[in-house]
C-alpha cells in the first residue's frame, strides 16, 4: 500500500449557527497517496465541500474544528494557523471550483491571472512567470495559448474558463489537487472534454487528485477509489471497481439504482429513495440512513454503525447488516442488492 | 432488547422522529432578530415610541391647555410649574409642545403613506406593463420631478390656502409620490423576472391580481424602509413651510409654528426656540436610524 | 392518430433583439405532441428548449409560425378562450426557489388557479387543497406553512400540486428536477409519471439530461441552437441514432459504470458552442461536425424521415 500524502483522520466539523450547532461533519476518515485520485461522492449537504474547504484552509465562521487532524506531510494542518494555511493554499494544495466564471477576476486578462498564481509562491520575472504561464496553457489543451492569454473571462466560454482554472490550480506544482464538483455547470459535450483533460493531466503531473461530485458517471470516468459520504459521515469506501459492481451499503444501492442510465431500457422504471437526508442540528443517535432504509433494523436506530472490512482490499462499509449476527440473516438480500448494477 | 431482536426489521417508533426541528421562523421575526443587533436603531425605535407616548399623553400631565394666554406668566423660563417655560403669550410651553407635536407627527405620517400608496400603485402598473405606459410613466415623473418640491409646495400651498392640516397634506401627496413610483417601479421589474410571477401568468391571472398580490406585496420591504426615511423629510418640510408662514396657522401649534414664533425672542428666551428644535431634531434622527437598521435587518444578503 | 393531436408546431421561431443583433433562440421548429405521450426535449443550455417551453404557455409570442391547441391558434383567442387554455395547458418550473411567491402559505400558492379558474366553491377549494397536497405526497400539515421552510424537493412538489389545481391536459415539465439532489430526482420523476398514470396527462418533458429522457420519454426531440436535430421514438434514438450531433450527445455522457466506461469510444466534439446570435442560414452545427461539407454551409437541413417515425435534419444522415 503506497504511503498516504494527505490523510484525515476523524474530523469533526459543526457551524454555530442561529438556529443550533449544525453538525455538518461528524468524524470522517479518508487518505489519498501521491498520484491518486479519489472521489468523494454524496448529496449537497452530506458535508464533502465542507471537509475539503476545511482542509484547504478556507473554513470561515461560524464554522470551526471540533476534533480531529488533517495530516499533510506529516504536519497537522487542524491546528495550522492562517499564515501556514496561505503558504499551502495554491501551492502545495489547491483547487477548482464548480463556476469559473464566479472565481475568476472579470476585469483581469486570464494570463496574467495564472502568472499571478504563480508570483505568490515563486519569485521571478515578468518573463519567466509568462513562460510559464504559456506552458500551463499548452497542459490543459488551451488553443492558441499566446493569443488567448490576453484574453478576459468574459470573452471565454466555460469549457475554455474551466481550462484556465485548472491552469491556475497547477502552476505552482502542488501535491493535492482538489475539484469540488469540477463538471456541474458545463454543458454534457464540454464535461467530456473537461474530463478527458483531467484524465490525460494524471500522466503529466504528480499531483494527487480529490474529486467532489455527485455524478457517478464522472466518478466511474476519473477516480481510482471512492469514499461514498452521507448526512455527515463516510459510508462506505472502496476501489472504484468494487464501488460500482459489489456495493454494500444501502445508500449506495440507491444512490447507485436511483440513477437513470444511458445503458438502462427506454422507460424502465425508476428506483428512487424515499424521505429526505435528517436535518445536521440533530442528527438521530443511530445511522442517519435508517429512516429511509428498506433494510433498516432496530438496531440501526440505537446505535452507529462501526466499518465492516470485505474480502477486497480497503473496501468497508458502516452497515448493521454486515455485524456477524445480522450477515446470514440478510445474506440473500445483500447478495440480490449487490448485483444490480449492471 | 435482546440479541435477536436487535437485528429484526426495524419499528418505526424507535427513529426520532424530526418533523422540522427548528424553530419556526417567520420572516418577520427573522428581520425583528436582525434589527434588534444595530443598537442604535433599536435604541432610535424606543425613543421614538416614548416619543409617540408623550404626543399622545403629554398634554393631560399638566392643567394647561394650549391656547389660554397668561399674561402673568409670559417667557418665563422652564420650572417646576412650567416645565417647559412659557412663550410670549404665557402659553404652556409643554403642552404646546405636545399638542404641536401631534400636528407635525399626524401630517409627517399621512403625508407620506398617501404618496407612497399612490407611488405604489404607478410604479407597479408601469413596472407591470412596461412598453409604453412605461416610458410614458417615467417621462412624466423624470418631468416633474425636475422642479424643486419646495417650490411646488409654496405654489399649491399659496393657491389652496394655507393654515390647514389637509391643504399641506394634499401638497405633499402632489409633489411626493413620484419619488416611490420610481424605487416601486424598479423593484417590480426585478420581481417580474422570477419565476413565481410567471407561474401566475401562466395560471390565468389578471395584471391587477399580479400586481396587487404577487409584486406589490413583495416590494414592501423596500417600501416599508422608504417610509422611514421620508417622514423625517416631511417633518422638515413642515416645520420650513410652517417657519416662513405657510404652514400651520396660529394658535394652532404645530413644531414649525413654535420654533417660527421663537425665532423673533431668539436671543433673549433661547430654550423657547432650542426646545422644539430639539424634538424635530431628534425625532428626525431617530426615524433615518431606525430606517437604516430596517434597511440593513431586511437585506437578504446581510442576514446572518 | 388526427384527433389524438393536442399541440401542433408549425415552423415556429421566436427571436431577441440583443445589442449585437438577433438571436433566434427558437429557429423554425415544427413539432405535433399527442394525447397522453411523454415527449422529451433534450439539449444542452443555450439551445432554446427553455424558450420553447416558455412561448407554448403564452410566456412569450412566436414572432413565426404557428402554434395550434386542438386545431386553434392560440394568439387567435378571446379573453375567454384564453383562460381555458391556461386552465389545459401547465407548465412546472425550473427553479423550486423562485416558483413560490415568499409570502404566501402553500394553500395560497395551490388554490390561485382555483380562484383564477372559479374552481370549487368555499369549503370544497380547501378540501381540493388538501387532496392535492396528498396527491403529491406532502402533508395537510404543510398547507399552512411558507416556501422557506421546505426543502426543494419539496417546493417541487407544490408547484407540481399548483399546476394540477387546474386540471390540465398538457404539462410542460421545464427541467423539474435538474436543481434537485440526486436522490430527490428519482422521487419528483417518480411521481410525475405516476401522476401521468392517474390523471391521464400528457407531458413535454425538457431537460438536458439524456439519460433521464430515455427513462421516461416515449418520443425524443434533440435540439441544438434553436433547432431541432432529431425527433424519434425513444427506442429508436438509442439504437440508431442519426445526427452526428445526437451520437457525440450520446457518447460524451459518462456512465456510472467503470468497467462500461473503459470500454467506450468516446466522440470528441471540437470546438465551442457557436455564438447564437446573427446566425446565417446553414446547418448551425456545421462549425462542430466531423461530417461537415459545403452544402452544410449553402443550406440549411430540413426534419426528413428517414426511417418510419424517425426524423433527422441532417444532409449526410445514413
Amino acid at each position: 500500500m503506497k504511503k498516504a500524502l494527505l490523510t484525515v483522520e476523524d474530523l469533526t466539523i459543526s457551524f454555530f449557527t442561529q438556529a443550533g450547532e449544525v453538525q455538518a461533519v461528524r468524524g470522517v476518515s479518508w487518505h489519498v497517496s501521491e498520484k491518486e485520485t479519489i472521489a468523494i461522492v454524496g448529496e449537497s449537504g452530506c458535508g464533502k465541500t465542507v471537509s475539503i474547504q476545511t482542509v484547504m484552509g478556507l473554513l470561515s465562521k461560524p464554522g470551526s474544528i471540533q476534533k480531529g487532524q488533517i495530516l499533510f506531510r506529516g504536519e497537522d494542518l487542524a491546528k495550522a494557523d492562517k499564515n501556514r494555511l496561505h503558504e499551502l493554499q495554491g501551492n502545495d494544495m489547491s483547487m477548482i471550483f464548480q463556476d469559473p466564471l464566479t472565481y475568476l477576476n472579470p476585469t483581469m486578462r486570464v494570463g496574467r491571472q495564472i502568472a499571478e498564481a504563480y508570483l505568490q509562491h515563486n519569485k521571478a520575472t515578468r518573463e519567466e512567470a509568462d513562460a510559464r504561464v504559456l506552458e500551463m496553457m499548452r497542459l490543459v489543451s488551451f488553443p492558441s495559448p499566446e493569443r488567448n492569454m490576453r484574453a478576459y473571462p468574459f470573452q471565454l466560454s466555460g469549457g475554455m474558463r474551466q481550462r484556465i482554472m485548472v491552469a491556475m490550480a497547477l502552476v505552482c506544482n502542488p501535491a493535492v489537487l482538489f475539484a469540488d464538483e469540477p463538471t456541474t455547470a458545463l454543458d454534457v459535450t464540454i464535461q467530456a472534454q473537461i474530463i478527458d483533460l483531467m484524465n490525460s493531466l494524471k500522466t503529466k503531473i504528480d499531483a494527487a487528485i480529490v474529486l467532489i461530485t455527485h455524478d457517478m458517471g464522472v466518478v466511474a470516468n476519473m477516480a481510482q477509489r471512492v469514499y461514498v459520504m452521507y448526512a455527515g459521515k463516510i459510508v462506505e469506501h472502496g476501489a472504484v471497481d468494487d464501488i460500482f459492481s459489489n456495493p454494500k451499503h444501502p445508500y449506495t444501492w440507491g444512490l447507485l439504482y436511483s440513477i437513470p442510465r444511458l445503458d438502462a431500457p427506454v422507460k424502465g422504471a425508476m428506483e428512487y429513495i424515499p424521505g429526505t437526508p435528517p436535518d445536521l442540528i440533530s442528527p438521530p443517535k443511530g445511522c442517519a440512513f435508517a429512516a429511509r432504509c428498506r433494510h433498516a433494523m432496530n438496531i440501526c436506530a440505537q446505535q452507529q454503525p462501526p466499518f465492516f472490512d470485505f474480502e477486497e482490499p480497503e473496501h468497508c462499509a458502516a452497515c448493521w447488516l454486515y455485524a456477524q449476527d445480522a450477515k446470514e440473516q440478510y445474506a440473500d438480500v445483500i447478495e440480490k442488492r449487490g448485483k444490480e448494477n449492471g | 432488547m435482546d440479541r435477536n431482536q436487535l437485528y429484526e426489521s426495524l419499528n418505526p417508533d424507535l427513529l426520532q422522529t424530526e418533523e422540522m426541528v427548528r424553530p419556526q421562523t417567520t420572516y418577520l421575526k427573522d428581520v425583528w432578530r436582525t434589527f434588534k443587533k444595530r443598537k442604535t436603531a433599536l435604541v432610535s425605535a424606543i425613543i421614538l415610541v416614548l416619543l409617540v407616548l408623550l404626543v399622545l399623553f403629554g398634554p393631560m400631565m399638566n392643567p394647561y391647555n394650549y391656547y389660554s394666554n397668561d399674561y402673568t406668566a409670559i417667557n418665563s423660563a422652564p420650572s417646576a410649574q412650567h416645565w417647559f417655560g412659557t412663550d410670549t403669550l404665557g402659553r404652556d410651553l409643554w403642552t404646546r409642545v405636545w399638542v404641536g407635536g401631534r400636528v407635525s407627527l399626524l401630517i409627517a405620517i399621512l403625508a407620506t403613506l398617501f404618496p407612497f400608496a399612490i407611488g405604489m400603485v404607478m410604479g407597479g402598473i408601469s413596472g407591470y406593463f412596461g412598453g409604453k405606459v412605461d416610458m410614458i410613466m417615467m417621462r412624466t415623473i423624470d418631468i416633474l420631478m425636475g422642479i424643486p418640491t419646495m417650490i411646488y409646495n409654496i405654489l399649491l400651498i399659496v393657491v389652496m390656502g394655507s393654515g390647514n392640516i389637509s391643504t399641506l397634506i394634499i401638497a405633499f401627496t402632489l409633489t411626493g409620490w413620484m419619488g416611490s413610483a420610481r424605487s416601486a417601479r424598479g423593484m417590480v421589474l426585478q420581481i417580474k423576472a422570477r419565476e413565481f410571477v410567471m407561474a401566475s401568468e401562466t395560471l390565468g391571472a389578471s395584471p391587477v391580481r399580479i400586481i396587487f398580490r404577487h409584486l406589490l406585496p413583495n416590494t414592501m420591504g423596500i417600501m416599508v424602509v422608504g417610509i422611514t426615511l421620508t417622514i423625517p423629510m416631511i417633518i422638515f418640510a413642515e416645520a420650513f413651510l410652517s417657519f416662513i408662514g405657510l404652514g400651520i396657522a396660529p394658535p394652532n401649534p404645530s413644531w414649525g409654528q413654535l420654533i417660527s414664533n421663537a425665532a423673533d425672542v431668539f436671543k433673549n428666551y433661547p430654550y423657547q426656540f432650542i426646545i422644539p428644535c430639539s424634538f424635530v431634531s431628534l425625532t428626525m434622527l431617530c426615524f433615518n436610524l431606525m430606517g437604516d437598521g430596517l434597511r440593513d435587518a431586511l437585506d437578504p444578503k446581510l442576514r446572518a | 392518430m388526427a384527433d389524438k393531436t393536442l399541440l401542433e408546431l408549425k415552423s415556429v421561431s421566436k427571436h431577441f433583439q440583443v445589442k449585437s443583433g438577433v438571436l433566434k433562440a427558437v429557429n423554425d421548429v415544427s413539432l405535433t405532441i399527442y394525447k397522453g405521450e411523454t415527449l422529451g426535449l433534450v439539449g444542452e443550455s443555450g439551445c432554446g428548449k427553455t424558450t420553447l417551453g416558455r412561448t407554448l404557455v403564452k410566456l412569450y409570442q412566436n414572432d413565426e409560425g404557428s402554434i395550434l391547441y386542438k386545431g386553434k391558434d392560440i394568439w387567435s383567442y378571446n379573453r375567454r378562450e384564453n383562460l381555458a387554455y391556461h386552465k389545459n395547458v401547465q407548465i412546472i418550473y425550473q427553479d423550486p426557489y423562485a416558483s413560490l411567491n415568499p409570502l404566501h402559505v402553500v394553500r395560497q400558492s395551490i388554490s390561485e388557479g382555483l380562484e383564477i379558474h372559479h374552481l370549487y366553491k368555499g369549503k370544497k377549494r380547501n378540501d381540493r387543497v388538501l387532496e392535492l397536497l396528498d396527491m403529491v405526497g406532502l402533508n395537510q400539515e404543510h398547507a399552512n406553512r411558507f416556501p422557506h421552510e421546505f426543502s426543494g424537493g419539496q417546493r417541487q412538489r407544490i408547484g407540481i400540486a399548483r399546476a394540477l389545481a387546474v386540471e390540465p391536459e398538457l404539462i410542460i415539465c421545464d427541467e423539474p428536477v435538474s436543481a434537485l439532489d440526486v436522490s430527490i430526482q428519482a422521487q419528483i420523476v417518480n411521481l410525475i409519471m405516476r401522476l401521468q398514470k392517474e390523471m391521464g396527462l400528457s407531458y413535454l418533458f425538457i431537460t438536458h439530461d439524456l439519460s433521464l429522457v430515455k427513462q421516461i420519454s416515449d418520443r425524443i426531440a434533440v435540439m441544438y441552437l434553436g433547432s431541432i436535430v432529431e425527433l424519434a421514438p425513444a427506442q429508436s434514438l438509442y439504437e440508431h441514432h442519426y445526427h452526428p450531433y445526437t451520437s457525440a450527445l450520446l457518447s460524451a455522457i459518462p456512465i456510472p459504470d467503470p468497467v462500461v466506461e473503459k470500454h467506450r469510444r468516446r466522440i470528441l466534439l471540437s470546438g465551442d458552442v457557436p455564438n447564437p446570435i446573427n446566425l446565417d442560414g446553414g446547418c448551425s452545427f456545421r462549425s462542430r461536425c466531423p461530417k461537415a461539407t459545403e452544402r452544410c454551409a449553402a443550406e440549411r437541413p430540413q426534419l426528413r424521415e428517414i426511417t418510419p417515425a424517425h426524423f433527422v435534419a441532417c444532409h449526410h444522415a445514413d
